[in-house]
């Protein structure tokens, strides 16, 4: 089955990047014989380039040209153009890139309204030359940021056409929020009118927190630093580093930054590519993790961030790896799920772990964490066999957990702030398309949201009272 | 007589898998202790019952496999080809590539209508290979979507097509602290589905295999694939061939009939639980010795206190006296009613066996007399180097709790509306849910008040 990436805007992009190089060196590190198969096929197409470049697809056999199946949107040339000489060029080719030349200004309705009404056609068609290829077409990924124009306007505006043009394929968005102190001024307003979007349109949102990646950066910063890591950091086993070398890490923080989040999309469709003893696909974690439809905002935890030479890992480092997941350090997003309510709880568990180490660990943690009073065992468990490229193994948590509330409400105060002060306001409002109750409906959809959390954060340790069962005649 | 086995979702083929691996290993086996006669007997009515013969020589299992997305089946074809010993037919599987997404209603609604011909084609196509057809096995999970879902639409299939022919379920209860979030809507969709064109549900509980690999097999990390060995073999030492009427007649022809007469008398008590001893590492087998009083002894009291394995039975559970009448809300909690049992014994010295302890009355209900409530297969061909195995086949009590605990947690869901608009969108919808809820409540009401 096939997952499409889009990657939109800037931030999009960077990221996009990363996730391309590494799912490339996650699949030549498990496909030693050069044969295309079906976990290639989720993300890449075989391409025969003996006939120059528009050659057909090839289904089976050797590997001969690799294109990814994805859709490059920017409405600025600088970070695709840096794609495009750059290692990953033959990876891509112009069918599947959309660019401007001037940017949105950060202004979401001109990625929104502007270059969506210009785009649209163009969008379409080549997504559906895009979704031509794919045997299967499951999930679509946007990969975009809130706080600017392209990636939060643009990007929301596919999200509303891959909802229009395949409902029935999966929509995921790991969306990047701006952080408190984030240089966009108008990152509130940004980051609102694309809330709107994503509680209307989107399946399942992975919520990432730059503030967060820029934490776990530099902790890793810190360790190697401090030595305690030292040498003993097997090469390529940084989550952070890009060409396996710790050096790297001072010279391009982003790309540190960047590489977690394509961490997360890669551990996110490891089961659905490779094999293991209790499969995981994206459309199952759709399915248990979203108990009403709007509340589809997932907190995520990878673990390990970094892993030691030791490569036979007794069961007390597995379990310590559990651990992790639940600790703050390791959550892509600034948030206390442990005291807050769990309303689901997923772990996608890769490499040489087995049914007893996922239960002995959850037993063990399950009495720290709050579930909700109708999903006293929530947990949606996946086992692949595969780890990713340097560990033995790893974990990536999802949690729908009521923790996102306070993200919510501070990105409704900022708002606020300056929308009572009518500040910036001109500039959204001179466009073409957009009105006063763009903005009243954005804060409203996202009220309305805070408030569905409210009533569950009500229920918390309250009593619990199971409703009676039906009655048979006997 | 053959059976055609029906591989469903993720579970049901490594299941599946497990299963031949084993039937096969056992009559490859030379730990029969019998004679040779016996051993040639037995190997031929299981290769009769559960495998074709090729011109190579090697066995092709009587078996379709279906999932809705490739890998497994990929696995488990090459899997079994690489074994040497058997494999399956390369052309008798059915899969897709999007899966069913742990949703029920996906798994019965949409792809069930829609690949219904191509699926029943391939079960035609196996049906057709065997002699004479004893009946339809399935294997799969209920938590899931594909064997849960597609799995009930399936076996409706398979009752309208073959409408004379058993079909008994093999369904695999999840783990009760989670595997799947949904599990318990679709554990209570299949149920109730399964309970109007099943003959009868065999159940196995993930929790108890896994005790079993705990404390009984000794394996320290416990694999899915070693929950599947554990059922493999339990599955096993029930289906391998026996003589039904005692020493000197052939080996049973019609084993799955045989099941549901001697199980099965009421349309409403279709629940069979299965329990099987001795069970320890294979490596420990050299160094043990059972005697059959002791066997018999111990699974007649798993049977009464419901012990699901036998360390930690409950020695002070006794059945009510025979003669005082004592409504059945009266009755020890932990007493375990029967309707009907059915033993069975494998290996040496099995002819002497005495199993008047199973025929006392008064543990069971009063609807049969005790000489048909109670049934015993025997055979000296020693099972999976076991030197004696013993295995009960239970039509009793034993699910109840489970049952009723997995309805509870669904019902708890249910009242809170969470999860529906998943189901919903493929056409399921709270009535439907409810009536499901209806069914399985009767059924609950109906073991309750044995």
């Amino acid at each position: 089955a096939v997952s499409l990436p889009f990657a939109v805007g800037q931030c999009g992009n960077q990221v996009g990047c990363r996730f391309w190089d590494l799912a490339l060196r996650e699949h030549a590190a498990v496909n030693k014989k050069g044969i295309y198969d079906e976990a290639l096929s989720s993300f890449f197409r075989n391409v025969d380039t003996r006939s120059g470049g528009n050659g057909p697809d090839i289904y089976k056999g050797k590997i001969c040209s690799l294109k990814a199946r994805a859709l490059l949107i920017d409405m600025e040339e600088g970070v695709v153009n840096e794609i495009l000489q750059g290692p990953l060029r033959d990876v891509f080719d112009s069918k599947q890139l959309i660019t401007d030349v001037s940017g949105s200004g950060n202004n979401w309705a001109v990625g929104h309204k502007i270059y969506g009404c210009q785009y649209r056609e163009n969008i379409v068609e080549k997504l559906r030359k895009t979704a031509e290829h794919c045997d299967c077409l499951q999930c679509f990924f946007i990969i975009h940021s809130m706080g600017g124009g392209t990636g939060s306007g643009l990007g929301t505006f596919v999200l509303n056409l891959l909802e229009e043009e395949f409902p029935e394929v999966y929509r995921f968005v790991a969306s990047v929020y701006p952080s408190g102190e984030d240089d966009v001024i108008t990152s509130p307003y940004n980051s609102v009118l694309a809330m709107k979007e994503l509680n209307e349109h989107a399946d399942c949102v992975l919520p990432i927190g730059n503030e967060s990646l820029f934490e776990i950066v530099n902790k890793i910063h810190q360790m190697i630093n401090s030595g305690k890591l030292g040498s003993t950091v097997k090469q390529n086993s940084l989550v952070t580093s890009s060409a396996g070398s710790a050096k790297t890490l001072q010279e391009k923080p982003y790309d540190a930054m960047n590489n977690i989040v394509a961490n997360l999309l890669l551990n996110l469709t490891s089961s659905s590519r490779f094999e293991g003893s209790l499969n995981m696909d994206l459309n199952e974690i759709s399915m248990n993790l979203v108990p009403f439809p709007r509340l589809h905002y997932l907190v995520s935890s990878l673990t390990p961030l970094y892993t030691l030479a030791d490569v036979n890992v007794p069961s007390r480092r597995l379990d310590q790896m559990f651990s992790d997941a639940f600790s703050r350090d390791h959550q892509l997003i600034q948030a206390d799920p442990k005291h807050s309510l769990y309303l689901a709880c997923a772990l996608l568990v890769r490499g040489n772990v087995q049914v007893s180490d996922l239960r002995r660990n959850i037993e063990r943690l399950k009495p720290s964490l709050h579930f909700v009073s109708w999903n006293q065992e929530g947990w949606k468990t996946g086992l692949c066999s595969v780890p990713p490229v340097g560990h033995s193994h790893s974990l990536l948590a999802l949690a729908n957990n009521t923790c996102v509330k306070p993200t919510f409400i501070e990105l409704k105060d900022r708002f606020m702030k300056l929308y009572k002060k009518k500040a910036h306001l001109h500039h959204y409002l001179q466009i073409d398309g957009m009105e006063q109750s763009c903005f009243s409906e954005a804060i409203s959809s996202l009220s309305d949201l805070i408030e569905e959390y409210n009533e569950l954060d009500a229920t918390k340790g309250g009593p619990r009272i199971d409703p009676s069962r039906l009655k048979i005649a006997v | 007589m053959s059976i055609v086995t029906v591989q469903l979702g993720q579970c049901g083929n490594q299941t599946g898998h497990e299963v031949f691996s084993a039937l096969c290993s056992d009559i490859r086996g030379t730990h029969g202790l019998c004679s040779k006669k016996e051993n040639e007997s037995y190997r031929d009515s299981c290769k009769e019952r559960f495998f074709c013969e090729e011109e190579s020589g090697v066995p092709i299992a009587r078996a379709v496999l279906v999932d809705m997305e490739p890998k497994v089946i990929s696995q488990t074809l090459s899997m079994a080809a690489r074994s040497g010993h058997w494999k399956y037919n390369s052309h008798s599987h059915f899969c897709q590539k999007q899966g069913s997404g742990n949703n029920w209603a996906n798994g019965y609604s949409v792809h069930g209508p829609r690949h219904k011909e191509a699926i029943m084609n391939l079960v035609q196509k196996e049906a057709e290979k065997c002699d004479r057809l004893g009946g339809f096995f399935t294997i799969m999970s209920m938590a899931g979507g594909t064997g849960s879902g597609l799995g009930a639409f399936v076996t409706q299939c398979l009752r309208d097509a073959f409408p004379t022919s058993f079909v008994l379920n093999h369904v695999i209860w999840p783990y009760g602290t989670g595997e799947v979030i949904v599990q318990n809507y679709n554990s209570v969709l299949t149920l109730s589905h399964l309970y109007q064109s099943s003959d009868a549900l065999l159940v196995h509980e993930n929790d108890v295999i896994h005790k079993i690999c705990a404390q009984l097999m000794n394996i320290k990390q416990i694999s899915f694939k070693d929950v599947n060995q554990v059922i493999a073999h339990q599955l096993g030492s029930i289906f391998q061939p026996t003589h039904a009427a005692g020493e000197g007649s052939g080996y049973s022809r019609n084993p799955l009939g045989d099941l549901m007469e001697t199980l099965v008398p009421h349309p409403e008590f279709k629940l069979l639980g299965l329990r099987n001893i001795p069970q320890m590492p294979e490596n420990s087998l050299a160094y043990s010795t059972f005697s059959w009083p002791g066997l018999i002894k111990h699974l007649r009291q798993m049977l009464i206190a419901n012990a699901k394995m036998e360390e930690g039975i409950d020695w002070q559970v006794r059945p009510p006296h025979p003669g005082s009448s004592i409504p059945s809300t009266n009755k020890p909690l932990h007493f375990n009613t029967s309707i009907a049992n059915l033993v069975i014994l494998r290996g040496k010295d099995v002819h002497g066996v005495d199993l008047g302890s199973f025929q006392d009355p008064s543990l069971y209900t009063s609807w049969l007399n005790p000489q048909d409530a109670f049934n015993a297969w025997k055979t000296p061909r020693a099972f999976n180097k076991y030197e004696k195995s013993a295995s009960l086949v239970s039509n009793s009590q034993f699910l109840l709790k489970p049952l009723d605990s997995i309805v509870g947690k669904a019902w708890n869901m249910f009242a809170s509306k969470a999860y529906l608009h998943q189901y919903t969108k493929f056409g399921i919808q709270e009535e439907d849910f409810l009536d499901c809820f209806t069914t399985l409540e009767q059924v609950i009401s109906s073991y309750t008040n044995l």
